[in-house]
């Protein structure tokens, strides 16, 4: 069997295991860790397609600030307050439906995809070409979203101290 | 100067000889594992033994002698009475989470730690965006800290907890800045390549005056980011007992000490390695016959050698400075650290763009 199968099969248990008990557990602290795990998993993916920059930022983004302002929240709020304790039966049948349709639609797009797995090269991508397409002012470069989002994060910043300020 | 990649080739050719390629991959990736683990619990009991001779020296003691010739077998006593002790458990709190905690802040220093160029060759990971996946992977381990404060069920670890999460997530941004700015004037986040760029002049020397004020402004954020004095609020003895690891006992709270002093190595380690050359050895030009004397010197010398002096420093700092308060400390970040970081990432930006760098 191929290496990269085995890690790959790994992975994906984590992730769907994680996944599951996030979904059901009743406690919101250990539902927010399980997604940690999820995301970890995700980052794994990554790092076996050797896109070691997407694995970095997933594990940056994600698990070192999503996750961690997800649990300063719940923190803040109070504890145990979060937790589930009962769920009515159209709870749970909205929430099928959803995860139903969201798997057919998933299915659906891998199967219609072409993923030009021939364009696929085993020595990752080069920073520099990543770098030149964020901060470049060419026909399919970035510069526009990403100083777009630079202005976002600012008003998001100066929105948090107005809110925190007191008068 | 001796290429450790001969070695490990070696290794892997001989694996490769006797065993299918994926049974070769994944013992390779077991005898790496546990030299990595092997080499991390090493590191610690050295870093131990100096943290209590260094400050028995500021104090003007003695520190441990009585445990083997010196004091050297007083680390190895510790972790016996650690492994004796009763492991407590705690009434109404999240017993997985409260297990788990101490092993996520290991994981994410021992994955920091692979990345540490210690010889030429001689490094677990390293990827082309290098000095990127160390944050990342340093990013995380503040999560076990917040789990442990959060799942002890105890307000003084909480309080601790959340002081730990707001000033490591601020100091991160520091440590950020610092290590941009020699990305700037090496040109490449790659490790390996950063080390050995610098065997033609260290960075701290070629880079002058950015490079110094980046290796102080690091210094000062990487202590805060190991959670010491004087910024070792989470865990002020005074006031919070013992932070968020108030209510561990046993190897719970052994894996959190032990993690706190492999960051402190992990932060001296990239201070070696993005300012002081890593393995490079010392390189004056002009001086031919001089730098092929200095190159006789194993490259793990040096990176040690390099290591162990900035640990030394911060040590120095440790046992010099009183406590800060948590107001101070957020001040000293948000007001100072981080606009002279980025004031500095323009100078530097400036003097890479001139050729102003030596």
């Amino acid at each position: 069997m191929d290496i990269n199968m085995i890690i790959f099969g790994g992975l994906a248990i984590v992730m769907i295991v994680s996944a599951l008990f996030a979904v059901t557990s009743s406690k919101i602290m250990r539902a927010t860790t399980l997604l940690l795990f999820v995301l970890f998993g995700t980052a794994g993916l990554y790092f076996m397609l050797h896109y070691t920059f997407l694995g970095a930022v997933q594990i940056t983004v994600y698990a070192g600030g999503i996750v961690v302002m997800f649990i300063f929240a719940i923190l803040l709020i109070g504890k145990g307050s979060m937790d589930i304790t009962q769920t009515s039966i159209r709870r749970y049948l909205a929430g099928m439906a959803t995860a139903l349709t969201g798997m057919a639609l998933a299915i659906y797009l891998i199967m219609n995809t072409d993923f030009h797995s021939d364009k696929f090269t085993a020595d990752g991508v080069d920073m520099k070409l990543l770098g030149n397409a964020l901060m470049g002012t060419e026909k399919f470069n970035y510069i526009l979203p990403f100083e777009a989002m630079s202005v976002l994060l600012l008003a998001c910043t100066v929105g948090a101290i107005m809110i925190a300020r007191k008068k | 100067m001796l290429d450790f990649t001969t070695i490990t080739t070696a290794i892997d050719q001989y694996l490769h000889s006797v065993m299918p390629a994926p049974a070769a991959t994944l013992t390779e990736c077991a005898i790496v594992a546990i030299c990595a683990i092997a080499a991390y619990l090493v590191f610690a009991i050295v870093m131990i033994f100096m943290e209590r001779k260094v400050c028995a020296a500021f104090q003007c003691r003695l520190g441990p002698t009585r445990v083997g010739f010196w004091g050297i077998l007083q680390v190895f006593a510790d972790v016996f009475k650690m492994l004796i002790k009763e492991i407590i458990e705690i009434k109404r709190s999240d017993h997985i989470l409260y297990n788990l905690a101490p092993f996520l802040v290991v994981m994410s220093s021992l994955i920091t730690f692979c990345c540490l160029p210690f010889a030429q060759g001689l490094q677990v990971l390293d990827f082309n965006i290098g000095v990127f996946f160390i944050m990342a992977a340093s990013s995380f381990g503040i999560l076990g800290i917040l789990l442990a404060g959060w799942s002890s069920n105890n307000k003084f670890s909480m309080i601790g907890a959340m002081r730990s999460g707001g000033q490591m997530i601020s100091y991160e941004l520091s440590v950020g800045l610092s290590i941009l700015t020699l990305v700037v004037l090496s040109g490449t986040m790659q490790i390996s390549e950063i080390v050995e760029i610098q065997t033609q002049g260290w960075f701290i020397v070629r880079g002058h005056i950015p490079a110094i004020i980046a290796f102080i402004i690091y210094i000062i954020a990487g202590n805060a980011e190991t959670n010491r004095a004087p910024f070792d609020l989470p865990e002020a003895e005074s006031e919070l007992t013992a932070g968020f690891h108030t209510e561990y006992s046993g190897m719970g709270f052994g894996l959190f000490y032990v993690a706190e002093f492999m960051n402190m190595f992990i932060i001296a380690g990239i201070a070696s390695a993005l300012f002081l050359g890593g393995w490079a050895p010392l390189y004056i030009p002009g001086l031919e016959s001089f730098n092929n004397a200095m190159c006789w010197i194993p490259g793990i010398v040096w990176f040690l050698g390099k290591t162990f002096f900035v640990i030394w420093l911060l040590m120095w700092i440790r046992w010099t400075f009183p406590r800060m308060r948590i107001d101070q400390v957020l001040v000293l970040e948000w007001k100072y650290l981080v606009p002279i970081g980025l004031l500095n990432l323009l100078i530097m930006t400036i003097c890479v763009v001139m050729g102003w760098t030596l």
